[in-house]
């Protein structure tokens, strides 16, 4: 302040420090790593999607979370759980009505907001590395400020996660009624992860606790603040943990439909 | 028992200056401002740096080691490999002032423009009761050491100069936080505040501020990102924004902030407006009489009036319904310059003699 | 070198505040409040003042967590602790408004801990009867210093709206340092120094000035103090005509660091021992039973099984004597380690790790093991800490009208208040008692200076000459270029502070050390700084040297004439107290350029309050006559009540015979 007062701002220069980033530690490998792995991801669920085959295991009622629910008119009937109504387009995904749901979820997920703008947007590749970008606006205008549409997209991810969870209740079948398998025990592990997912965002925090003023008004909200939070914590972990799980499930659906595997059964 | 360690320092100021090569000898235990000492005792009595309390408590020492924003004070040299030549430089964000210490003035200011504690005007002191759980939120901030390590790594300013004057920086967002998730605070327009004026807007939250804090406050998981959803609540959200059509409740008064960057000289004061020191006349015949020997410095004079406005809270600048031909003098229409002697605040040097 | 050679930059204030810690901010609040223009000056950024190390917490009765607690038990507590050295009337203040200067700082947004029904939680602490220290986890010193300091750019925020300006009525000058306090014959009349960003220097043209820079701690190696501690203020005093008293009693911290050497000093707070944290020496012994005095015999406890009931249960059981006052435990430390049962690194064992889980112990203690965590690479939940004595305070200081905060001596216009201030504390502080003191002592400077302003007929002014020698006395050091590196003064002046001058002190090392200081004298008047004027460290030290000599040698000064030993001040060849010495302050003031020490009495306590304490526990510290005047006093208060118990009764016979 006494250089406020005494000197007007911007009169002053910045040190002379003519290396961009001075840091020695590997600091490229967190982003390269992000790229690798979300490249990989997205190139195989692109594939899958496209793929319109093998996401539904006749026999045992299994189906992709890829493809669920399948809502085109050349989905299998006994795999479109909530109707058809699409037509059957190379261009449409099978499950048209919840990909691009799930994928703007994500897309506007804190976590991956800050996953993809360190690796791919390099803005910045990492912390005290210069931002790969002559200006900056950050989400304060369109197209970015969408991103403060994250909430709308956490309500349809909870019923898109609901959907996800009855076809793993409808998934404990088999020819003669009842019966389970590994297919089943991947497939609800991979919805446990995936409400863990759900759970954790940010903007869940917030609408079931974190926009109080007085935690102690509503004791029940503020113990599922702190249960959410402590999830919340893991929100990274998870992000990962689903990428993982979705992919593993759908290939291992995708082996059993297409007859490259059977499937391990526990009770019939 | 100590060993030769190789730095490299920056020296200079905001003229120019460049990477100078040390050798010190480093101790066991010992960290870098240690090290910064040692070479102000020996080698460089004038090397620059600021420090107070040696023990990450007070958030001077800050300066990026290994191109990494850090605290002297808290960075200990056995993190670092025996061979390794350590790099230390000023915060780069902010201006130099010479070698390690840099003007951080932009903190302080932006701090003296996010609105104060607001405290409920029915509450005497010692009636104040607040749980802890209600507290605890904004207990995390208030850990804030201000060391502007936050502030400095930001990439907002830090890769973009520009971006200052309408961005607050991470300390002041968890400033607002904290405000907005105090108990008592009795202010409900922090979230636009934050919004608007400080820029909340352009934080993209890639959480370098939380990763470089030396107290571990969350200043993104807990601070930024609820801000940002206070902001979704009021602004963006369908089911709160439906909720309010159909319940008509839970509205809460949009309240705008006054920019501080709008042109604020023609808002009239309430004419009720307490006092004013250092110009116009007194009403005060004994206040008058010290004012003349240049005594009473705080005298009390009446406000200028402010000039009129019209129903719409404007200046009449048309000649058409205004009485005068010109716009209305800022300093109120009752005042004349020059302003006569008597009404200045002036002591003479030799004034006491001639009284 | 003249004034009209030299740019220097003029400001007009009515209220000049030094120092902008707990107490200068305080002060500087209030004298704004009152309508005052008020300046602020900081030798370090604002906000970063000593005061953020304060961890324990902010002492006041309010009675929160046991409602027994009130001013009279604190002022008992205050009293104990100094060793009725104490400024009664300081003592009193303090105990009566520092519970309102607390919750006034809930009023700014200060967010202390809770108890269950709300209100302010408060904690056990060394010397205090009851849990009676408001305080945020480990930083209650920080968050004091953040609410102050928010509240200052909160009252500038209403300047803005009703002046226009921000600086309007206060403002902060950071990174500034004040070399000399300018005069008018005997009043105030403004503040010289420089800023230290440029090296530009300052006048500040003002009728009053509140002292309130800390303390002296840089004198010696082993500090938790920061460089700033220089003892500004107690020199700008001395030179502007005021007094010193109690220069003798330095407080060390029982509990510093002692590994790695280079945090050596830094401290552990004192609530590690609150929350059950013992003393043990490398023998595994908990040797603190061993070192309880006579007059605390009766409130600790004897035996370790007590002492563990009382951290579950205070009121049926005695407390551990970890818990004796500081000086009591420093002294305890300092013998073990002479008797060789010490640390390697020369500390003794402090174990929080063996009696708490370590979740609990993260919970309490957050920067405890943030900090030993980074600066020693040492988890205090799985090993003891090594801590040993660290110099930490100064309870001698200006002395002052305890009312009004305006120091004595000559001097007209100055105030001083916060740990520059000598009397409150007596011989001795109390932990939790420095940040009340800040508030309570700040705020009465701020406010009496304001009224003092009011008063002036005709504003002071500085003259010519006296600018004049303040540049010149600035410049000298760089302008020289043969004399010695003010590090290595500032090293020997701490080595010869630290070895003679410490925490146990003999009669020859004293006078040994008064030849040393002489000495040093003579070189720092010829200390040459390197480099130019701009941010130059070299250069403020050489300053600052000037402060710390002449502190130094008031404090050996009167720590060789107190012969006895009383909190603060231990003299091997007189290890006992003095009643005599009790009745006795020593008063340091400079005449020319020497220090000049006088005894002056103690003021005598109201009967009000002498009466608040035993007379088995008086009989410790009073001398025989001063007994006998106490028993005087008790028998008329005995037959006054006797004659008004009689009245009483006469008057009920009488009712009833009437109601017959």
């Amino acid at each position: 302040m006494t250089s406020s007062a005494t000197n007007p701002r911007g009169v002053r220069a910045r040190a002379a420090i003519a290396a961009k980033t001075l840091r020695t530690d590997r600091w490229w490998l967190a982003p390269l790593a992000t790229v690798i792995g979300l490249g990989a991801w997205i190139t195989y669920a692109t594939v899958r999607v496209f793929m319109h085959d093998h996401y539904w295991v006749e026999k045992y009622h299994y189906l992709t979370p890829f493809y669920s629910p399948c809502v085109t008119d050349r989905c299998i009937p006994e795999a479109s759980h909530f109707g058809q109504y699409l037509p059957g387009w190379w261009i449409i995904p099978d499950a048209a009505f919840t990909l691009p749901f799930l994928l703007l979820f994500r897309l506007t997920c804190y976590y991956y907001r800050k996953a993809y703008y360190r690796s791919f947007w390099l803005s910045p590749p990492a912390c005290a590395v210069p931002d790969g970008h002559a200006s900056y606006g950050g989400e304060t205008r369109f197209p970015l400020i969408v991103q403060n549409s994250h909430r709308y997209f956490f309500y349809f991810a909870v019923v898109i996660s609901l959907i996800n969870s009855w076809d793993v209740v409808l998934a404990f079948r088999s020819p003669d009624g009842f019966g389970f398998g590994l297919g089943n025990l991947i497939l609800l592990g991979n919805v446990i992860m995936l409400w863990g997912y759900t759970i954790s965002c940010h903007s869940c925090r917030h609408i079931i606790g974190g926009r109080l003023k007085h935690f102690s008004k509503h004791p029940v909200r503020y113990r599922a603040w702190g249960f959410v939070s402590w999830l919340n914590v893991r929100h990274m972990q998870l992000a990962w943990i689903t990428l993982g799980t979705l992919a593993l499930t759908d290939f291992y659906v995708m082996s059993v439909a297409a007859g490259w595997i059977s499937d391990l059964r526990f009770i019939n | 028992m100590g060993t030769k360690r190789q730095f490299r320092i920056w020296r200079g100021d905001a003229d120019g200056g460049d990477l100078q090569d040390y050798t010190v000898e480093v101790n066991e235990g010992e960290v870098v401002l240690d090290v910064i000492h040692r070479l102000q005792a020996t080698e460089a009595p004038d090397l620059a740096c600021r420090w107070n309390c040696k023990a990450g408590k007070c958030g001077s020492c800050s300066m990026e080691i290994n191109g990494l924003p850090k605290l002297g004070c808290m960075t200990r040299m056995s993190t670092f490999e025996e061979n390794e030549t350590i790099t230390v430089t000023p915060l780069r964000t902010f201006p130099v002032i010479r070698d390690l210490v840099t003007d951080v003035s932009f903190n302080y200011e932006k701090a003296r423009e996010t609105p104060a504690f607001a405290p409920p005007a029915d509450l005497a002191p010692g009636d104040y009761r607040m749980q802890q759980v209600d507290v605890e939120r904004s207990q995390e901030f208030r850990k804030c050491i201000e060391c502007f390590l936050c502030q400095t790594v930001c990439h907002v300013i830090r890769d973009h100069d520009e971006n200052k004057s309408a961005f607050a920086g991470p300390r002041y967002f968890i400033r607002a936080a904290e405000l907005d998730m105090h108990p008592l605070d009795t202010k409900s327009d922090r979230k636009e505040y934050a919004q608007s004026e400080q820029g909340l807007g352009f934080c993209n939250i890639t959480k370098c501020c939380t990763e470089v804090c030396p107290e571990h406050i969350k200043i993104t998981d807990n601070g930024i990102i609820p801000m940002k959803e206070r902001v979704v609540d009021r602004r963006y959200d369908p089911l709160v924004w439906l909720g309010s059509k159909i319940f008509r409740r839970g509205q809460v008064p949009q309240t705008f902030v006054t920019s501080e960057h709008s042109p604020g000289a023609v808002r009239s004061h309430a004419p009720s407006g307490g006092t004013h020191s250092h110009a116009g006349g007194s009403h005060d015949a004994k206040s008058e009489t010290q004012a003349q020997q240049g005594v009473n410095w705080h005298r009390e004079v009446p406000k200028p009036t402010a000039p009129a406005v019209d129903a719409s809270g404007r200046l009449p600048l048309t000649e058409l319904t205004f009485d005068r031909a010109a716009a209305p003098s800022p300093f109120g229409d009752d005042v004349t310059f020059p302003l006569p002697p008597e009404h200045l605040n002036f002591a003479h040097p030799q004034q006491d003699e001639k009284h | 070198m003249t004034t009209t050679t030299t740019r220097i930059e003029r400001h007009h204030y009515d209220v000049v505040v030094i120092g902008a810690g707990g107490a200068g901010l305080r002060a500087a609040i209030e004298a704004r409040l009152a309508g005052k223009k008020t300046a602020i000056i900081s030798k370090s950024l604002f906000g970063k003042a000593h005061t953020v190390m304060a961890e324990g917490g902010a002492a006041a009765a309010m009675g929160n967590v046991n409602s027994r607690d009130n001013w009279q038990v604190h002022f008992r507590d205050t009293m104990r602790g100094g060793k009725f050295l104490n400024n009664f009337r300081m003592a009193e203040l303090h105990a009566k408004e520092a519970p309102q200067r607390i919750w006034e700082l809930e009023t700014y947004g200060a967010l202390f801990d809770r108890t269950k029904d709300g209100k302010i939680s408060q904690r056990n602490f060394g010397g205090h009867e009851y849990p009676r220290l408001a305080h945020v986890g480990d930083r209650t010193g920080l968050e004091m210093i953040r609410t102050l300091q928010q509240k200052i750019v909160s009252l500038q925020q209403e300047d803005r709206r009703t002046h226009g300006s921000y600086d309007a009525r206060i403002r902060v000058f950071d990174e500034t340092t004040i070399t000399e306090l300018m005069l008018d014959g005997d009043r105030i009349a403004g503040a010289f120094g420089y800023y230290r960003e440029s090296g530009e220097f300052i006048l500040f043209e003002a009728p009053a000035v509140v002292l309130a820079t800390g303390g002296v701690g840089r004198s010696y190696k082993v500090t938790s103090n920061s460089w700033e501690y220089t003892g500004d203020g107690h020199a700008l005093a001395l030179r502007a005509g005021a007094t010193l008293i109690n220069m003798e009693f330095l407080q060390f911290h029982p509990t510093g660091m002692v590994w790695p050497p280079s945090v050596k000093g830094i401290l552990v707070t004192e609530s590690v021992r609150g929350d059950g944290g013992i003393l043990k020496n490398s023998e595994g012994k908990r040797f603190m039973f061993d070192y309880v005095p006579d007059v605390f015999r009766k409130q600790y406890a004897e035996t370790e099984e007590e002492a563990d009931r009382w951290y579950t249960d205070p009121d049926n059981n005695r407390r551990p004597p970890e818990l004796l006052p500081r000086d009591e435990v420093a002294r305890a430390i300092n013998s073990e380690v002479k008797a060789g049962r010490g640390t390697p690194a020369g500390g003794v064992y402090l174990d929080i790790a063996s009696r708490l889980p370590a979740e609990e112990i993260r919970r309490r203690l957050p920067s405890m093991h943030h900090q030993f965590k980074g600066l020693a690479d040492v988890d205090i939940t799985k090993e003891p800490m090594e801590v040993g004595p660290t110099c930490h305070y100064v309870m001698g200081g200006i002395e002052v009208d305890p009312d009004s905060g305006a120091a004595y001596g000559s001097v007209r216009g100055l105030f001083a208040a916060g740990e520059v201030t000598g009397g409150m504390h007596g011989s001795n502080r109390l932990g939790g008692n420095s940040l009340s003191d800040l508030l309570v002592f700040g705020k009465r400077a701020g406010g009496h200076a304001s009224t003092y302003v009011d008063q002036l007929a005709a504003r002071p002014r500085v003259a010519v000459s006296m600018v004049e020698t303040a540049v010149e006395t600035a410049l000298a050091p760089l302008q020289r270029d043969t004399g010695e590196n003010p590090y290595t003064l500032q090293q020997d002046l701490q080595a010869v502070m630290g070895d003679l001058v410490g925490i146990i002190r003999r009669e020859n090392e004293l006078e040994d050390a008064l030849g040393r200081l002489a000495e040093l004298r003579e070189r720092v008047a010829k200390v040459s700084a390197s480099g130019g004027r701009r941010y130059n460290p070299g250069w403020h030290l050489a300053l600052d040297l000037r402060n710390m000599l002449v502190v130094s040698e008031c404090t050996a000064k009167a720590a060789l004439e107190r012969r006895e030993s009383r909190g603060g001040h231990t003299r091997e060849d007189y290890p006992t107290m003095d009643p005599q010495w009790r009745r006795i302050n020593l008063v340091c003031s400079l005449e020319g350029d020497t220090v000049r020490l006088d005894r002056k009495p103690l003021p005598k306590m109201r009967t009000e309050l002498i009466s608040l304490f035993d007379r088995a526990e008086l009989a410790k510290y009073l001398t025989d006559e001063e007994l006998a005047e106490f028993d005087a006093l008790a028998a008329a208060d005995a037959k006054a009540a006797a004659a008004a118990t009689a009245a009483d009764a006469a008057g009920a016979g009488a009712a009833e015979k009437e109601n017959r």
